[in-house]
């Protein structure tokens, strides 16, 4: 235990304010009721969501608000491969990531060179076209004209199928998706799914910490600084932008997989444009580029509101107010990242007390 | 003496502005060379040319026999030639081996997924980078102020820490556009010196400086431009008496 106590007091102080929430939530788990747990739950995907989206907002400081594109994708990936071929949620995590992060690089490739807002705009029609893409279920025509070119290329059933249902089922979405089964145990209680879901959070977070101080992470944070000197100094910034955008829309894809479980049924209007604003607002409210900004946004942007229910309609008017003074008084976010540390042979740090070397 | 650099007839025009016109010359290895004429001549122009800042409108540029153009300024980095800015362009958020770290990134090899596995490479290159960073301010003589923000240090320590982050790249030609810009007399001698460590350490230096004192002490070779055409080359006591160079920039200096 002392031993624990004593690793504990030698991390920087924002990692001790992440363990102590998932101490603290971990606790919660087992006092509060459904409804509660459900909008725990929310958070946490959220968290997911704007801690993908931080890698490439926060960090490269990229403009993106489509981010719910990638999100989209993962979830429909994971509902269709499992209710047209019974493939189980969880297993499908790493290909909704794949398929997100494909479709990000082959979207971002001609649109990474775009400098700040002229990129915010075209990502917003990014999320536009995949939502519209779901409502008119694209897919199926895709799949009816290649079928009409080459007709031996898919089974009988599977285009009878795509007859009857559609691929992305159009605006009613894709239902009957089954419950994920985590090696015979099924997740289906609130409770399950908080355990699934900040497990994956837990993950997410000590992943994308590593990145901080290494070499990839660096580059991100010189492009968001000056990107003509990151260039200049021999760092790929398109190599970068484009990593960074990938490696955000994996995360997304992969955070869709389980809403697609969490949710059992998913449609287009869950993944607007709307939802785009609300995961930029965490990453620059809470802080862009730390990741207990993040993490506490989340708390803040989908938390906060529900517990101010009873106010009903003054809540949005508070929330937007709250906003405004945020952006003017501390518009680095709440909580902005903290300097990097790292153990620079021969140097004495004359100004911190103590005098260690 | 062997050949690093060699321009022949680079032109550059911007729209009807011809900034740089039918410049060629030529640096040996080892060889500290001062590029210098009037505001406006285009010498800053030149640099973002051979940095592949800028394509050239015609002409031909070779590092080590080889053409840089059409190649990306982080390749170029790579290649071996790292340049300073003239106006500051520092990470300024970001502490001041961070700084140098992004010097030592084109040298470096683990991406993304290492960094998240933390492979063995990964900490050893980190390590490595981390010891280099620190060798590379020790040099320019700011290890005292690693943890420091860039954005907190003196203008002349900012100037030293640019020269820092490029030479952390390895290069073997170095390109300093005006390293004495807001310097004291005090801070510019020690640049003297600095550049002359440089050089010893075996790197081609190529630089910009109004300061014609520290020119006249630190450069082997001296260019001078005047509206984008090159109006003499030669060691800098040829220059401090070339006619057309004192009519040109010097002349307003002496009077």
């Amino acid at each position: 235990m002392n031993k624990i106590i004593e690793r504990f007091k030698k991390i920087e102080t924002n990692t001790q304010i992440i363990l102590a929430i998932f101490v603290i939530l971990f606790g919660l788990s087992f006092v509060l009721d459904n409804y509660w747990l459900d909008v725990i739950n929310n958070v946490g995907l959220y968290a997911i969501l704007a801690l993908s989206l931080n890698i490439i907002l926060g960090s490269a400081g990229l403009f993106h608000m489509g981010h719910a594109a990638f999100y989209a994708i993962g979830a429909y990936l994971a509902a269709i491969l499992n209710v047209v071929y019974g493939v189980p949620l969880l297993w499908s995590i790493p290909l909704c990531g794949l398929l997100a992060g494909l479709v990000a690089l082959i979207v971002a490739r001609p649109i990474i060179h775009l400098r700040g807002d002229y990129l915010l705009i075209v990502t917003i029609g990014v999320v536009e076209i995949i939502r519209i893409a779901l409502v008119n279920d694209v897919l199926k025509d895709f799949v009816l004209v290649i079928n009409g070119i080459m007709p031996d290329l898919f089974s009988r059933d599977f285009i009878k199928m795509v007859y009857s249902q559609g691929i992305t089922g159009g605006s009613n979405g894709v239902f009957g998706i089954s419950r994920p089964n985590f090696f015979g145990y099924i997740i289906k209680s609130p409770q399950d799914f908080f355990y699934l879901i900040f497990g994956f959070t837990a993950i997410t977070i000590f992943l994308f910490k590593r990145l901080e101080n290494s070499r990839f992470g660096r580059a991100l944070i010189y492009l968001k600084e000056d990107d003509v000197a990151a260039e200049g100094s021999g760092i790929n910034t398109t190599h970068y932008k484009l990593v960074a955008f990938v490696l955000g829309a994996v995360w997304a894809g992969m955070a869709g997989n389980l809403f697609a479980a969490k949710m059992t049924i998913i449609n287009p209007d869950s993944f607007n444009f709307e939802e785009s604003v609300v995961m930029f607002t965490i990453v620059i409210l809470g802080g862009s580029g730390s990741i207990l900004g993040v993490v506490v946004g989340a708390f803040l942007i989908i938390g906060l509101p529900e517990v101010f229910r009873e106010l009903e309609s003054a809540r949005m008017l508070i929330f937007g107010l709250a906003m405004i003074v945020m952006m003017i008084f501390r518009s680095e976010g709440l909580i902005p990242p903290l300097p990097q540390k790292y153990k620079i042979p021969g140097f004495r740090n004359n100004n911190r007390n103590g005098g260690e070397i | 003496m062997s050949l690093l650099l060699k321009l022949q007839n680079v032109t550059k025009k911007f729209g009807g502005l011809t900034a740089v016109n039918d410049v060629s010359f030529e640096i040996d290895k080892g060889s500290v060379v001062g590029l210098i004429g009037p505001n406006g001549a285009g010498k800053t122009t030149v640099f973002n040319l051979i940095t592949g800042n800028y394509a050239p409108t015609s002409g031909t540029i070779d590092f080590k026999g080889n053409s840089v153009l059409k190649i990306a300024p982080n390749k170029i980095v790579k290649m071996g030639i790292a340049r300073t800015f003239q106006t500051i362009r520092l990470f300024q958020n970001m502490s001041v081996i961070e700084n140098v770290l992004a010097g030592c990134h084109c040298r470096m090899k683990s991406g993304s997924i290492a960094a998240m596995l933390r492979l063995p490479s990964q900490k050893k290159e980190e390590e490595e980078a981390l010891k280099k960073a620190a060798e590379t301010l020790d040099f320019v003589g700011l290890l005292h102020e690693a943890e420091n923000l860039a954005k907190n240090l003196s203008y002349g320590q900012q100037r030293l820490l640019e020269i820092a982050r490029a030479h952390a790249s390895d290069p073997e030609l170095i390109i300093l556009d005006e390293p004495a810009g807001g310097m004291n007399d005090q801070e510019t001698s020690d640049l003297v010196n600095l550049i002359g460590k440089i050089a010893e350490s075996g790197i081609t230096v190529l630089l910009i400086e109004h300061d014609m004192n520290l020119v006249m002490k630190a450069c082997h070779k001296l260019i001078v431009l005047e509206y984008g055409t090159k109006i003499a080359e030669g060691v800098p006591e040829e220059i401090k008496n070339n006619k057309r160079v004192i009519e040109a920039y010097l002349g307003t200096d002496e009077d």
